[in-house]
Order: structure tokens, then C-alpha cells, then sequence
């Protein structure tokens, strides 16, 4: 890692260049976005590497969650105008570690900014990987990648910056926005929360195979819960607990096999503190006896089971944090709508799942909770919904991005208005009196007519009007 | 052991014309502390028309109890329970409230403008054009487009999603608060109000107390005209908006200093509170030679003495122009600054006076610096018992000097010579960005030079200050000068969530997208990402190019 004087030299020249005007011009962004589809083509197999080595994971669910779409638009009104902030900072977290670094980088990019991107060490491959690669497919003096731990990111929040954006836990992302405050800095917080899945009964034997496997696919198979989107819990009503818990077992088998570990395909816990920390969350033995399923830990290697409970205890640990990790609890409910009060007393998580064909569940699962966005009947795809905003509200996080919102997330929109040297009311300065004013106020209630009595002597002045004695 | 400080807090704020001041002993003893203030007795102008309701209040001898952070934490709560409750989300009452406050400023016209004249000797006129008037149409504009602007956006969805549809929906922030400031107090803290209102959130106001009047005057209207149970208002000073900062907010909007917008943000930090900052800067305003000199010149005026007096955030606060035409400019200026104010501009009636003693006290030091007060050609003339300053102008003070280094905000009008126009870029841009820059051209090479390189808030052609008032157009800052913007529809948006929320069905359920994974999933998988057609067929029927 480099001193504060190498990183504030390096961030003068990064400034410097900025200056010359070289990241505004279109040329320049097209082609940085070109290298960087470049670089996900050619190092498509090490990528894969990489995100086997850091997180077990399965190709195929890299392929699909972090294979980007960069859509950029560079829009131009005669009165918005959106120009590049400078000299932007992002920081990128370690479960989705090339969708996460790339997605706002490109957004940075497009919108004609010199970019800082900070990895996470937790991912160290992957970091390894990108720190060597970008700077072979894009401007070196526009695009710097850092990797490290918590010192860096410190030094680098040190800095005064443009911009900062910002993935990962609720608890570093008020530091990071202590830190802005200090420059005036605006961020963006993409954060996360426990995001529910709200589950209806449905009457369809076909609609409740394909809920459950996109609830299964939505927490197993997106990280193995070590996502931001990913479901943290179930809201089911009481009767249909069993049945769902039974049609889970049947997916989560016919998904990952009967023993999970060889198939390959499920992430595996990041690292030793956060395994620690999930077992943890079992530990309580209210928690421990509401297993239903899975349960088993392999702390060599990191792993642990797709597991499903029924009814932990509200005030425990697994029901107050975000779990992160693959361990389902299914809360059950009189009826459903009960929902919607349980939700609104818990923070404002990034999404919320329902899954339901009541149209009256869906209006008022709408209007009455709060929440990044909200899925009506699947998980995790609102990712791939470029037109859609991604991001979170209160405790989930502040700003958003994807497709056009990562350009205007790294954007000013500059409002210009043009006049002319035509057309100068003569009423509008001073020094003023009653006759003035009467002008004024026609023309500030667009009345046309009055403004032309007025200036014609014909229109007495309102009564009751406040008219200061003017002497003039 | 109790101990009592005395702390003698002397405030020059002038109330109405003439000397009058008012003093606040500050008692602090370790278990409580009270307040008592001793203002003397006011004598109101004699031009003026008195309300005898307004006269009253400032002669009373108030003990007001300490503002401390339980009262608050209870306030908020109590306004947070109200917007849990619901009623704020409706369209009925958004716009019950938004008519009363249209309601409130046609019947108190009279109270609102003598309230902004107590506070800063505002012209009848200024109040009007730049305050009464500009809530009025941010109230009709919302009334008009409300009903829309709660609509859901529908937004397209593309394959990897289908078959699904999308929309954004508005939805309230919770109870957000508007902190405001002296310069437009009206204006200032009721144009937020109304965007806070309009998206359906409840809100706290904190209106400035170096505009007392005007704080006294919010405060008494919001309680008769507004519903008390979702909108406040909590006047005070530092220790009023301490403990309100340390409460959770869903938003905050501060409009004031970047010293305090620091402080501001970082209490926000705690809770993860989002913000919007409307601070200022210097806003350039760069001369061409090739203009209508004297429409220039009086839409110049207008946007600096005409305008609070130069105590406006998006006033100018300095002139660039070239070494040649600079004469012509500062003839120009000084005859249509007689044309505006008189031969005597102590005496005009038509110009704000500064607000307050320490302001004065802050502009006669910039005006009297080494180096800076030889460079005056125009005006001068102080008045400290009035706190008046005259229209001045000076000519090429140093770059380094204070006047050139930090927000004027005042009737000090610094011009700076360049050999040529497009030398004065480098000027601006090595400063902060400020809220707003001016250019006086018909050249149409150098306003699109102007518009690609130099960053700004906003920014008018041959114009100032008019910008703001432009409907469709977001009003905020970047950089020193701000964060966030509002103003029209924009202020819907600042204060709303904007949820994104996706419909799924349950059929055309893809198996691809589940494990057991296979080489042939992924093919699939990368044809639909790619959105190639016969990719997709390709690899659907088994043949794939990988």
C-alpha cells in the first residue's frame, strides 16, 4: 500500500488529468466501456477462478449474477445538462466482487469521471485478479484500483472526493458518510437489511413449485445468502407452514442434491468470522430447537447446509440482524396481512418479496410498507432489470443505480437557462411605486389582459392590496 | 453546587428602523437553565403601517423555557405517530394543506411583508417578487400537478426479466426537517414545506432566528393555518437545532452555510438520514463587450443589490470582464445604480439593509483590508447605526485578498479584469464550484465554451438570478455549493422514496436460471444476457458458438 503523500500525488494527477477535459469527451467513455466488455470476455475463465477460490461459487451462478449490461445514455436538454462530478470513489464489497466493482465503474465512467475503485480484501482472489487486469483495458491515468483492507479504506475516506459509492454493512456506511460530511461529499449507500419473502397461500399446485424454487434459488442460490437481496426470512401463514416446508425440502434436494457440499453448487461461507458468526446465530437453544431441516456445519471447509426454521424466537439474534448466510426461518402468521404491520416495525429493508395472486395483498403491500422496491412473486431478479432503480431507503441504504440511474448517480445535473437581451421589464427594478407594482403584479399572475390595462391607465389597483406609501 | 455563568449575548439584529436592540442574558447553572430576554421598547418608522399584534410581542419580556432534547425526541415522536397513522399519505389531505397555505399567504400579505421588513428592511416590492410571490405559484404549481406527479411511472422491462412489468411508485419519506435560513426566510422555509408536503411526508420546521419576526410569524401562521399534528414549527437558536439534529429523520433539507451544512450532514451520518444542501459561493458573473450594455447592467444590479442586497445565495458576487471594457462597465453601473437608488442610496428605500451587526461588521472588513479599500471606484459609504452599506464597486483587488477568497454576501461588487474572456474559465475554476454563474454574451462559441467548462449549480445566459424561478428546472448546488436539488417537481422528488417494484408471474418459469448447473444453462444464459436472437435459438437447440 502506498503513503498518503504517494496517494495524494497520485489523486492530483488523477485531478489534474480530469482538468484537461479527456474523461468528458464521448470518445474517451466508449472506449473505456468497450475495454472493460473486453476484459469480461477474455478473462471470462479467470473470473470464474477467482469467485471459486474466494466463494465456492458455482460458475454458472456467477455467470448469471454478475454478467453485466452496461446501457448508457448521455443525455442532453437545452436546460439539463449533465456533467461529471471529478474524482470519484468506490468502494465494492466481497459477494458479488466483480459485479459490484464493475456495474458502478462503468456507471462512473460513462458519466466522464476519473474513478478511485477500492476491493474488498475479503475476496482476495478476485481482487488480486481485477487489481492486475483493469489496468491492461482501460486509461490508467482516469482509473486507479486499490486492493487492501480497513487502513486503506480509511486513508482513502481521508481524501477529499467528488463522489462515494458505497457497498456493504449499514455500520461502515455511516462512517463512510461521517467521513463525506467532512468535504460535503454526497454519497451513495447501497446497503441491505433482512428482506422478507411474504408467501401467500396460492391455489395452483404449478404456482407454488415455481414460488418455491425461486424461494429457494433466492436464498440458497444467490450466495448462499450472502446477499444483499437475497431473502433473509419467511412470512407464512401458520397453516401452510408445513406444506412449504416440505415442497422446500424437495427443491433443496433436487436442486443441490442429498448432500449439498458436493454439488458445487452453493457458495460457501466467505471467511472464518463470518462462519463463526452464523453459527453463532444457532447457538441460542430456543434457535437450535427450531430447526426443521439442515442444520449441520463443516467449519474446515466453511460450509453449511441450506437450513430452514420454524418459528425462532422474535428477539434472537437471527431475527434482529441480517443473517447473510444460508439459514431460512419461516415465521408463521394468523393471516397473512398480518404481514404488514410486522413489517413496518422493523426497519426498511432493500426489497421485499410477495409472493401472492391477491390483488388487494398487492395494493396494500404497496401503499402500506416501506422498502428499497418490491417483487411480486420472485426474488433477486429485480437485479437484472436495467429501467428499474436499485437501491435502498432509511437503515437499506441511500441513492440508487443501475442502467441510466448509475449515469445520473455520477452525475450533476446542471440547469441552464438562456435570455434575451429582448423583452427587459422595465417593472422589475427599481425604484419602485403603486404603478410598478400593479404591473408586476399582472405579470406575475401571467394576467396579460390586466398588464395591458394597467399600462394603458385603465385598471384601478386591487383594493385592499398592501401599498406602501412611497413618496415617489 | 450550583454555579451560574453569566454569558452577555449582545444581538444587534435592528428591528424596524432606527437603533433598536436587544439584549439576551444567558444564566446557565448546572441543574437548569432559563433564558430571559430584555429587548427594549421598539419604536416603529414613522412611513411604516404598524400592526399593533406585531408591536406587542416584541415589547413583552418572555422567560421562554429551554428547548432541551426530551421536548424535542417527544415532538417528533408525536409527529412520527401521526404520519404512521396514515394521514399524510392522502391526496385529500396533501392538498388541504397545500390550500391553506395558499389561504395563508393571500390573507397575511400584509403581516408577511412588515415581518420581513422588521427583519431585514425589505422593500414592499423585493418581498413580494421574491418571496410571497414565489410560494404562491410553488403552491398552485403543486395543487395543479399533484395528481400527476403521485402516478406510478410505468418503465419498460426487458428479456431477462420476462414476462414481468414494472413501475416506480412515490412513496413518502416519513417525517423529514426543513432547517431555514435568514436571507429569504419566507421563501426559505415554506417552498421545502410545500415539497415535504406534497409527497405526503410530515414535517418539522426550523426557521432562522436571526429573521426573528419572520421565524415569530411562521411559527403563529403554521399553528393557525396548518394541521399541527403533522407539520411544526421550532424556533430557536444552536441549542433548538442541536438537539434536533440529534433526533431520526427519514430526510433532511438545510439551506445556509457550508460551515454548518458540515455539521449538519454529520449528525445526519448517525441515522443514515439522507440530505439535501443548498449552500452558496461565489457566483461569478462574466462580461462580454459585444451586449446591450445597459440591459445587461440592470439585470446585473437586480441580481446583486436588488436582491436582499447582495445577501443571496445565487446573487452575484463578482464581476469578470476584460481590461477594455471594464471603464464602459463601471460607467454603466454607476449611472444605472443613480437610476435605481437615487443620488443618495443611504437614503433609498428601495434596498435591504444588512441584516445584523456581525454581517456588518464581516463586510466592513473585507472593505477596509490592505490593498482592497484603495481599490474602490464606486460607493464606500457606511452607516452602522442603520447598518447600511452603499452599492460599492472596486476594481482589480487582489486574488488573495478575502474579498476574492470567501462568499461576499453583501452590496460589495469586486471586478476583475482579464486580458481576454476566455481567461476568466480559469478564474472560476479555481475556486469552488458555486450555486449559480452568470454570462452576458451573444456569443455563441463562448456560452457553449461556457456551459462545457464551467461546473456550477445552475447557470443563466444574459441574465441573473431569474434561473430559480424557471419552471422545470432543479435549483441546488454541487460541490461547496451543494447537494441535492428541489424546486417544482423536483421538490416532489427530493422528499419522496422512489420504490421500484416488479410483477412477476408464475409462469415462463425458466429452468435455466436454477442449479443443478450445466454447461447448456450456461449457453443459454449468455445468449438471453446477450439478446442475440439466433444465439438464443442457437443455443436452445443445442448448437452454440462456445
Amino acid at each position: 500500500m502506498e503513503s498518503v503523500g504517494d496517494l495524494e500525488r497520485d489523486l492530483e494527477g488523477m485531478r489534474e488529468y480530469y482538468s484537461q477535459g479527456k474523461t468528458k469527451e464521448a470518445s474517451w467513455r466508449k472506449s473505456q466501456l468497450k475495454g472493460l466488455l473486453t476484459l469480461l470476455k477474455e478473462k471470462e475463465e479467470d473470473i470464474f477462478k477467482a469467485l471459486k477460490q474466494d466463494l465456492g461459487k458455482h460458475h454458472v451462478e456467477a455467470f448469471r449474477d454478475e454478467a453485466i449490461l452496461p446501457k448508457i445514455a448521455v443525455l442532453s436538454t437545452a436546460e439539463i445538462v449533465p456533467e461529471p462530478l471529478g474524482l470519484v470513489l468506490i468502494f465494492s464489497s466481497w459477494n458479488y466482487p466483480f459485479g459490484l466493482s464493475l456495474e458502478p465503474l462503468i456507471g462512473a465512467i460513462a458519466a466522464g469521471n476519473t474513478v478511485v475503485l477500492k476491493l474488498s480484501e475479503l475476496a482476495p482472489a478476485c481482487a488480486s485478479l481485477l487489481a492486475n487486469t483493469i489496468p491492461n483495458f482501460v486509461d490508467n491515468k482516469a482509473v486507479k484500483v486499490f486492493q487492501g483492507g480497513p487502513t486503506v479504506a480509511e486513508q482513502l475516506l481521508q481524501q477529499k472526493w467528488d463522489k462515494i459509492f458505497f457497498t456493504g454493512s449499514a455500520r461502515t456506511g455511516r462512517l463512510v458518510l461521517s467521513a463525506a460530511a467532512k468535504h460535503l461529499t454526497p454519497v451513495t449507500l447501497e446497503l441491505g437489511g433482512k428482506c422478507p419473502a411474504v408467501v401467500d397461500s396460492l391455489s395452483s399446485s404449478f404456482d407454488r413449485k415455481a414460488a418455491v424454487k425461486r424461494i429457494v434459488v433466492g436464498k440458497y442460490g444467490a450466495c448462499a445468502g450472502q446477499a444483499c437481496i437475497a431473502i433473509d426470512y419467511i412470512l407464512a401463514e401458520r397453516k401452510n407452514i408445513s406444506t412449504l416446508v416440505e415442497m422446500m425440502k424437495v427443491i433443496i434436494k433436487e436442486m443441490f442434491g442429498g448432500n449439498p457440499i458436493e454439488s458445487h453448487s452453493i457458495a460457501r461461507i466467505i471467511n472464518k468470522q463470518h462462519f463463526l458468526r452464523l453459527k453463532n446465530l444457532l447457538e441460542d437453544p430456543n434457535v437450535k430447537a427450531s430447526i426443521v431441516y439442515g442444520g449441520s456445519l463443516d467449519e474446515d471447509h466453511l460450509f453449511i447446509e441450506p437450513t430452514i426454521l420454524v418459528d425462532p424466537p422474535l428477539e434472537a439474534a437471527i431475527m434482529t440482524e441480517e443473517i447473510f448466510g444460508p439459514l431460512l426461518p419461516i415465521i408463521s402468521l394468523e393471516k397473512i396481512e398480518d404481514s404488514i404491520q410486522f413489517l413496518n416495525s422493523r426497519p426498511k429493508p432493500l426489497a421485499i418479496y410477495c409472493f401472492t395472486k391477491n390483488k388487494s395483498l398487492e395494493r396494500r403491500m404497496i401503499s402500506e410498507t416501506s422498502s428499497g422496491g418490491v417483487v411480486f412473486n420472485d426474488a433477486i431478479i429485480q437485479y437484472a432489470a436495467d429501467s428499474l432503480p436499485f437501491g435502498g431507503v432509511g437503515e437499506s441504504g441511500v441513492g440508487r443505480y443501475h442502467g441510466k440511474f448509475s449515469f445520473d448517480t455520477f452525475s450533476h445535473e446542471k440547469a441552464i437557462t438562456r435570455r434575451s437581451f429582448l423583452t427587459d421589464f422595465w417593472f422589475r427594478y427599481p425604484p419602485w411605486n403603486a404603478h410598478k407594482w400593479q404591473l408586476l403584479e399582472c405579470a406575475y399572475n401571467s394576467d396579460y389582459l390586466g398588464l395591458l390595462l394597467v399600462i394603458l391607465g385603465l385598471k384601478k389597483p386591487r383594493r385592499g392590496s398592501y401599498q406602501p406609501a412611497y413618496s415617489h | 453546587m450550583e454555579s451560574i455563568t453569566f454569558q452577555l449575548l449582545r444581538d444587534y439584529s435592528a428591528v424596524g428602523f432606527g437603533a433598536n436592540r436587544a439584549f439576551s442574558y444567558r444564566f446557565t447553572r448546572k441543574s437548569n437553565q432559563t433564558r430571559v430576554s430584555f429587548p427594549k421598547l421598539i419604536r416603529t418608522s414613522s412611513g411604516f403601517k404598524s400592526c399593533s399584534a406585531t408591536l406587542s410581542l416584541m415589547v413583552e419580556v418572555e422567560e421562554k423555557p429551554k428547548f432541551d432534547a426530551d421536548k424535542t425526541a417527544l415532538l417528533v415522536k408525536e409527529v412520527r405517530k401521526s404520519f404512521n397513522s396514515g394521514k399524510t399519505r392522502s391526496y385529500e389531505w396533501r392538498v388541504s394543506q397545500l390550500k391553506s397555505i395558499e389561504k395563508m399567504v393571500e390573507e397575511k400579505e400584509m403581516e408577511i411583508t412588515e415581518a420581513l421588513h422588521k427583519d431585514l428592511s425589505k422593500p414592499a416590492f423585493e418581498a413580494f417578487i421574491s418571496e410571497i410571490s414565489q410560494v404562491k405559484s410553488s403552491c398552485k404549481l403543486a395543487l395543479k400537478e399533484l395528481s400527476s406527479w403521485m402516478i406510478p411511472e410505468k418503465v419498460k422491462t426487458s428479456l431477462t426479466t420476462y414476462p414481468s412489468s414494472a413501475e416506480i411508485v412515490s412513496e413518502p419519506l416519513g417525517v423529514v426537517l426543513v432547517i431555514s435560513t435568514w436571507n429569504f426566510p419566507f421563501l426559505l422555509s415554506l417552498d421545502p414545506v410545500i415539497g415535504a408536503i406534497s409527497a405526503g411526508n410530515a414535517v418539522v420546521l426550523k426557521p432562522s432566528e436571526i429573521a426573528p419576526a419572520t421565524s415569530l410569524l411562521l411559527s403563529n401562521l403554521v399553528q393557525e393555518y396548518l394541521d399541527n399534528s403533522a407539520i411544526r414549527v421550532v424556533e430557536g437558536a444552536v441549542d433548538e437545532t442541536t438537539a434536533l439534529l440529534a433526533q431520526k429523520w427519514d430526510k433532511i433539507l438545510y439551506t445556509g452555510s457550508a460551515r454548518v451544512a458540515r455539521i449538519v450532514m454529520a449528525a445526519a451520518a448517525k441515522h443514515l438520514t439522507p440530505v439535501i444542501l443548498e449552500l452558496g459561493g461565489k457566483c461569478p458573473a462574466v462580461v462580454d463587450s459585444n451586449i446591450d450594455l445597459q440591459v445587461a447592467v440592470r439585470r446585473i444590479i437586480a441580481g446583486k443589490w436588488a436582491c436582499n442586497n447582495g445577501q443571496a445565495c445565487i446573487g452575484v458576487d463578482y464581476i469578470i470582464t476584460t481590461n477594455a471594457f471594464a471603464p464602459k462597465l463601471i460607467h454603466s453601473l454607476r449611472h444605472e445604480l443613480e437610476q435605481f437608488f437615487g443620488k443618495d442610496p443611504m437614503k433609498s428605500k428601495d434596498i435591504s439593509r444588512i441584516v445584523s451587526s456581525s454581517h456588518f461588521a464581516r463586510l466592513v472588513k473585507l472593505l477596509d483590508e490592505e490593498n482592497v479599500s484603495d481599490k474602490v471606484v464606486f460607493g464606500g459609504q457606511r452607516d452602522e447605526n442603520q447598518l447600511k452599506i452603499a452599492p460599492t464597486i472596486l476594481l482589480d483587488v487582489p486574488e488573495d485578498s478575502q474579498i476574492m477568497q470567501e462568499e461576499i454576501f453583501g452590496p460589495l461588487m469586486p471586478i476583475h479584469t482579464v486580458e481576454k474572456l476566455e481567461d476568466s474559465f480559469e478564474v472560476i475554476n479555481s475556486k469552488q464550484k458555486p450555486l449559480a454563474a452568470y454570462l452576458f454574451t451573444n456569443d455563441e462559441l463562448l456560452k457553449k465554451d461556457f456551459v462545457q467548462n464551467i461546473s456550477s449549480g445552475g447557470m443563466l445566459i444574459n441574465d441573473t438570478v431569474v434561473h430559480v424561478a424557471t419552471e422545470g428546472l432543479p435549483f441546488g448546488g454541487v460541490g461547496e455549493s451543494g447537494m441535492g436539488s428541489y424546486h417544482g417537481k423536483f421538490s416532489f422528488d427530493a422528499f419522496s422514496h422512489k420504490k421500484a417494484v416488479l410483477y412477476r408471474s408464475f409462469a415462463g418459469d425458466a429452468s435455466i436460471r436454477y442449479p443443478p448447473y450445466s454447461p447448456e444453462k450456461q449457453r443459454l444464459l449468455k445468449a438471453l444476457i446477450s439478446g442475440n436472437i439466433i444465439s438464443i435459438i442457437l443455443a436452445l437447440i443445442g448448437w452454440s458458438r462456445d
